[in-house]
C-alpha cells in the first residue's frame, strides 16, 4: 500500500486537476457539505471494457479516481460510487464489503450513488460488472483506508503499527489497552488523502459482514411508500410536460394544428424541430393538452414480424459477413463423419424490458446549471446526451439518480431526461415528465430478435465432434460452448435490426443458452443417453459440473421419469463468472396442450456469496422473469408501428405461472465473486423446453414457445401457455 | 369528453385520505391515481399501466382494494381512502408491512405499495387464504424483478401474525 497525506488544499487542488466525476461541482463546496473528517479518494487501474447493447458504444475512458469514501468525525462512513440501485441489492452487497474491510458497523455506512456530481464518473451498472469490479475496488479503498488510519494512531500513539488491530470503527491498541475511533483521528479536521489499491483483502473465508443475510438497506422505506423514485420526485414550482409522439417509426410530420392545446389554461406548447411537447401545471392537463393536438403523419413501409428472421439473417449489418470469431479444427469435415448429426434452427423474438416504473425525469435549471434527477442505468452517460442536446460543460450538467423501479437493461438511455429538459428550459420553471406504458413499450427499445442455426455431429457412444452456432442478430453474449469439441465454427452476424433494439438482462446469453442446450438435448436423445449424462460425458469445466450434480441431485434427476402429462428437463452453462444449471418440471394437458412449469431446482456457483438471501431473490427473480421470454412474451409490430404496447395485450409473468422455486448455492469461498443479476436467467427457456419435449415429444425452437398472441398465418403453437 | 377542463368546469373535492380530510380542486374525470401522486405529494401509489392491469396504483377504498388508475375522483365520493402512507400507525408498522420485510418480499420495490394493499385487502376478506386464494386474489399484480414467491411467503406469514396478534 502507499499513500499521499496532503494538508486539505493541496488535495483539492491535487483532484480538481485530476479528471474526476466530480467535475461539475465545486469541491470545496463539496467537501464543506460532508464536515469533518477524512476523503479518502482510491486511484485506480483502467477498468475492464464493458459489454452493453451494440448501439451504445463510445463510452468516454475511465477517469483516475474510481471511489472514494469518507469518515465523519462522529464515525458516519459515506461510500461514493457511480454504480446504481435497481433493486439488484448493490446498495446492501457494496456496503457489506465495505463494513468488512473498514471493520465499521454496517450500520454506520451511507452509500451515494448514481449522482454525477457527488460520485465517481461510472461507465455505467451492467454486464455483471458491479460485484467482480466494484466491490474488490470499494473493498480495496477501505483496507487502504483502514491500513492508513493505523498508521496514524501508530503516530499518535508512537508505537509500531504492526501491534495494533482495528474492529467495529476503531484502532484498538492491545498492548496499552486503549483505542481511539477513526472519527477521532480526524481531530476535526478536513482531510484528503488518496490511496492506491491495497492487495490485502479480507479472504471471504474470513467474513463476517460480507457473506451473511444482511436484510435490503433502507428496506422499511420501500414497505412504506417513503422512498421516492424518480417518477416520484417533486420540486418547487414544478410543472408537467407530455411530447406528441409520432404515429409510428420514421415518421414524416405532414400537418400540425396545436391552437386546442393551448387554449387549455396554464398550456405551453414547446416546438423545436422534431420536437413538439407541452408543460401545464398539472399532470392531467398536460396529457389532455397532448391528446388535443392535431397532427397528421405519414408512416413508410416497414419489416414486421412477417418475414423478420428472413429479413435478419439477408441484412447484414454494414452490408458485410465479417466471417467466423471462432475456429478450431475443421467443423465441415467432422460433420460430414458423425455418425449422429443434426441441424436446427431456433428463434428468439423482440421482448420488452418493461421495468414497472416507465422512464421519468424531473429537469430543473438554476442560472444555466441543469440538474435533472431520472432513472438510468448511466447516470453518467445520460449526463453526456444532456450535454450533446443543450451543448453545456460537465459542470453544467448534474444527474441524479434515485434508486429506481428497476431497468433489467432497459434504461441505458436518457429520452426522458432530454424531454423533460427541454420542457423544462422553455418553461422556465422545473418540469416533470413520465412515460405512458405505452410509450415506454414503444420508444424505448428492445431485446434484439434473432436466428441461431445449429448443427452438431458426435460419434455414436455420445462424443461430440463438430459444433457450429450462428446467432443473427440476437447478440454474442456466451455464444461459446462450454463443452468440448474439437471442431467448432462459432459466429455472431450483426444485422440490421427493423426495430430500436439494445442492452437486456442477459443480453443474447439466453438466445444462445436456448439454442445450444436445446440442441444437446437433442443430441442426447440422438445418443439414446440421459440429457445429464451427455452433457457430463462432453464436459470439463469442474464449476459447471458442480453445478449440474447439485441441481439435478436436488431435484432428483434420474428418479424422475417423465410420461405424456409430466415432463422433466435440465440445461445450464456459464457466462459473466456465474454458472447455472436449472431443472424444471412441467405438466402437460394432454387435451388442451396447455404447459404449466410446476417446479425449478436451479443450482449456481458466482464465487463467495456476498449475500445470500439478496442472491436467491436475483435467482429466483430471475427465474420468474425468465418465463415470460420462454413462453410468452413477444413483440408484435407492423408498419413502424407496436401492435401490443399494453400490459392487457403483452403478457407478462404472474403470481399463477409461478413454480415451486429451490435455489441451491455453492458457495465458493476460495474464489472471487462474480455478479449475479443476469446469467441466472438463462437456464430456464432451454430446461422448459426440454422438459416438454420430455412429456410430448415435441421439441419447441422457437422463443416464445407458446405465444398467446398470434399472427396471421402462423400455425398454432404446438403448447398452450 | 372531460378533458376541457374549461368547459365544464373545474370541481372542489374533499377526500377522506388516511383519515385525513384533504381537499383538491380538479378535473372530476382525473383519476385518483393522478390527484394522489400530482396533487396530494402522496407518491407511495404508482403508476404502472393506467388500464388496471398491474395494480401498482392499488389504494384500499372502505376496506378494498381498488386501481386507482380506473377510478376517477368524481367518484370517489365519501369512500374511505387508505393508501401504503397510512398504513403504518405511530412509527409501528402494519402486519402485512412487516412480514413483507421480514420475507424481503421485493426487489426494486416499485409494486410493494401495491401488494400490500392487495394482501392488506385479501386478509381482511380471508384472514387465513389458502395458497390459491393468495395467486387468485393477488393475480392482477404485476411484479417484474419477479418475487411473487416471497410475496406469497409474506401473505401467509402476515396471515399468521395477525392470528398471533401481533401487528394489526
Amino acid at each position: 500500500m502507499s499513500y499521499r497525506v496532503e494538508p486539505t488544499e493541496d488535495g483539492m487542488r491535487k483532484l480538481s486537476q485530476e479528471r474526476t466525476g466530480m467535475s461539475g461541482l465545486d469541491r470545496r463546496d463539496f467537501l464543506k457539505g460532508l464536515g469533518a473528517g477524512l476523503l479518502i479518494c482510491l486511484t485506480r487501474a483502467s477498468a475492464a471494457a464493458q459489454e452493453s447493447g451494440r448501439t451504445f458504444g463510445g463510452h468516454e475512458l475511465p477517469k483516475e479516481l474510481s471511489a472514494w469514501l469518507h469518515i465523519a468525525a462522529d464515525g458516519r462512513v459515506t461510500v461514493f460510487t457511480g454504480k446504481v440501485e435497481v433493486g439488484q441489492n448493490i446498495r446492501t452487497s457494496l456496503a457489506q464489503q465495505v463494513a468488512e474491510e473498514l471493520k465499521v458497523p454496517f450500520e454506520t455506512i451511507t452509500m451515494v450513488m448514481g449522482d454525477t456530481d457527488l460520485t465517481p464518473w461510472d461507465m455505467g451498472t451492467f454486464g455483471s460488472r458491479t460485484t467482480p469490479t466494484m466491490g474488490p475496488q470499494l473493498r480495496s479503498m477501505a483496507v487502504a483506508a483502514r491500513e492508513m488510519l493505523m498508521e496514524m494512531a501508530a503516530q499518535r500513539w508512537h508505537v509500531a503499527t504492526a501491534s495494533l488491530t482495528s474492529a467495529d470503527g476503531k484502532v484498538i491498541d492491545p498492548q496499552h489497552a486503549r483505542s481511539v475511533t477513526y472519527g477521532e483521528l480526524t481531530r476535526g479536521e478536513k482531510l484528503v488523502k488518496t490511496v492506491t489499491a491495497s492487495e490485502s483483502l479480507t479472504p471471504p473465508k474470513e467474513w463476517k459482514v460480507a457473506g451473511t443475510a444482511v436484510p435490503k438497506a433502507e428496506g422499511r422505506d420501500f414497505v412504506t411508500g417513503r422512498h421516492k423514485y424518480p417518477s416520484d420526485i417533486s420540486r418547487p414550482g414544478m410543472m408537467f410536460g407530455a411530447v406528441l409522439r409520432a404515429d409510428g417509426f420514421n415518421a414524416t410530420l405532414e400537418s400540425l394544428d396545436t391552437s386546442a392545446a393551448e387554449k387549455l389554461a396554464g398550456v405551453k406548447v414547446v416546438r423545436e424541430g422534431e420536437f413538439i411537447g407541452v408543460v401545464a401545471p398539472d399532470a392531467f392537463t398536460a396529457e389532455n393538452a397532448v391528446s388535443a393536438i392535431q397532427a397528421k403523419w405519414t408512416v413508410p413501409a416497414q419489416p414486421s414480424n412477417q418475414g423478420l428472421f428472413a429479413y435478419l439473417k439477408n441484412n447484414p449489418e454494414g452490408g458485410r459477413d465479417d466471417g467466423p470469431q471462432h475456429v478450431t479444427g475443421s467443423a465441415a469435415q467432422a460433420f460430414a463423419g458423425a455418425d449422429l448429426k443434426l441441424e436446427e434452427e431456433y428463434t428468439v423474438a423482440y421482448i420488452a424490458h418493461a421495468p414497472l416504473e416507465p422512464r421519468a425525469a424531473v429537469a430543473e435549471w438554476v442560472d444555466g446549471k441543469l440538474t435533472v434527477w431520472t432513472g438510468t442505468q448511466r447516470p453518467f452517460g445520460v449526463r453526456d446526451e444532456l450535454m450533446q442536446a443543450f451543448q453545456l460543460s460537465p459542470s453544467q450538467v448534474r444527474v441524479i439518480q434515485p434508486d429506481m423501479g428497476s431497468g433489467y437493461g432497459g434504461k441505458h438511455t436518457g429520452e426522458a431526461a432530454i424531454e423533460a429538459a427541454r420542457l423544462a428550459k422553455a418553461a422556465g420553471r422545473p418540469v416533470k415528465v413520465v412515460w405512458t406504458r405505452s410509450e415506454e413499450f414503444t420508444w424505448a427499445y428492445f431485446r434484439p430478435a434473432g436466428v441461431i442455426e445449429m448443427k452438431a455431429g458426435a460419434r455414436r457412444d455420445g462424443t461430440l465432434v463438430a459444433w457450429e452456432h450462428h446467432n443473427y442478430n440476437s447478440g454474442p453474449a456466451a455464444i461459446e460452448t462450454p463443452y468440448r469439441v474439437a471442431n467448432q465454427v462459432i459466429q455472431y452476424h450483426a444485422a440490421k435490426s427493423p426495430l430500436r433494439q439494445g442492452s437486456y438482462r442477459g443480453l443474447a446469453s439466453t438466445a444462445n443458452h436456448f439454442a445450444r442446450e436445446s440442441h444437446m438435448d437433442s443430441m442426447a436423445h440422438l445418443a439414446k443417453m440421459d440429457p445429464l449424462e451427455f452433457r457430463l460425458k462432453n464436459l470439463d469445466d469442474p464449476r459447471l459440473k458442480e453445478v449440474f450434480q447439485a441441481a439435478a441431485v436436488r431435484f432428483g434427476w434420474g428418479r424422475l421419469k417423465s410420461t405424456p402429462e409430466r415432463g422433466f428437463g435440465i440445461a445450464g452453462g456459464v457466462d459473466k463468472g456465474g454458472y447455472v444449471a436449472t431443472c424444471a418440471e412441467v405438466e402437460m394437458d394432454a387435451t388442451t396442450r396447455q404447459v404449466r412449469i410446476r417446479r425449478v431446482v436451479q443450482a449456481w456457483d458466482c464465487g463467495a456469496v456476498v449475500n445470500p438471501d439478496g442472491l436467491r431473490n436475483q435467482l429466483a427473480g430471475a427465474i420468474v422473469q425468465g418465463i415470460g421470454g420462454a413462453l410468452f412474451e413477444r413483440i408484435l409490430f407492423a408498419d413502424g408501428r407496436i401492435l401490443n404496447p399494453h400490459f392487457a395485450q403483452y403478457r407478462l409473468p404472474r403470481f399463477s405461472d409461478t413454480p415451486v422455486v429451490e435455489i441451491v448455492l455453492v458457495d465458493r469461498r476460495d474464489l472471487p465473486s462474480a455478479g449475479a443479476g443476469e446469467t441466472g436467467l438463462v437456464g430456464l427457456a432451454p430446461a422448459v423446453g426440454n422438459a416438454i419435449f420430455a412429456a410430448s415429444g415435441t421439441r419447441l425452437r422457437t422463443m416464445p414457445m407458446a405465444p398467446r398472441n398470434g399472427l396471421p398465418g402462423e400455425p398454432e403453437p404446438m403448447v398452450r401457455s | 369528453m372531460g378533458w376541457l377542463g374549461l368547459e365544464f368546469g373545474m370541481g372542489d373535492f374533499v377526500l377522506d385520505v388516511n383519515g385525513a380530510p384533504l381537499s383538491v380542486s380538479c378535473s372530476p374525470d382525473e383519476t385518483l391515481l393522478s390527484v394522489l401522486r400530482n396533487r396530494l405529494n402522496l407518491t407511495g401509489t404508482k403508476y404502472g399501466c393506467g388500464e388496471g392491469k398491474c395494480a401498482a396504483c392499488t389504494v384500499l377504498m372502505d376496506g378494498q382494494a381498488t386501481r386507482s388508475c380506473l377510478t376517477t375522483v368524481d367518484s370517489v365520493g365519501k369512500a374511505k381512502i387508505v393508501t401504503i402512507e397510512g398504513l403504518e400507525r405511530n412509527g409501528r408498522l402494519s402486519a402485512v408491512q412487516e412480514a413483507f420485510l421480514e420475507e424481503g418480499a421485493f426487489q426494486c420495490g416499485y409494486c410493494t405499495s401495491g401488494m400490500i394493499l392487495g394482501a392488506t385487502s385479501l386478509l381482511h376478506e380471508h384472514p387465513h387464504p389458502t395458497d390459491s386464494q393468495i395467486v387468485e386474489a393477488m393475480e392482477g399484480h404485476v411484479c417484474r424483478c419477479g418475487t411473487y414467491p416471497r410475496i406469497v411467503e409474506a401473505v401467509k406469514r402476515a396471515s399468521r401474525s395477525q392470528t398471533q396478534g401481533v401487528g394489526r
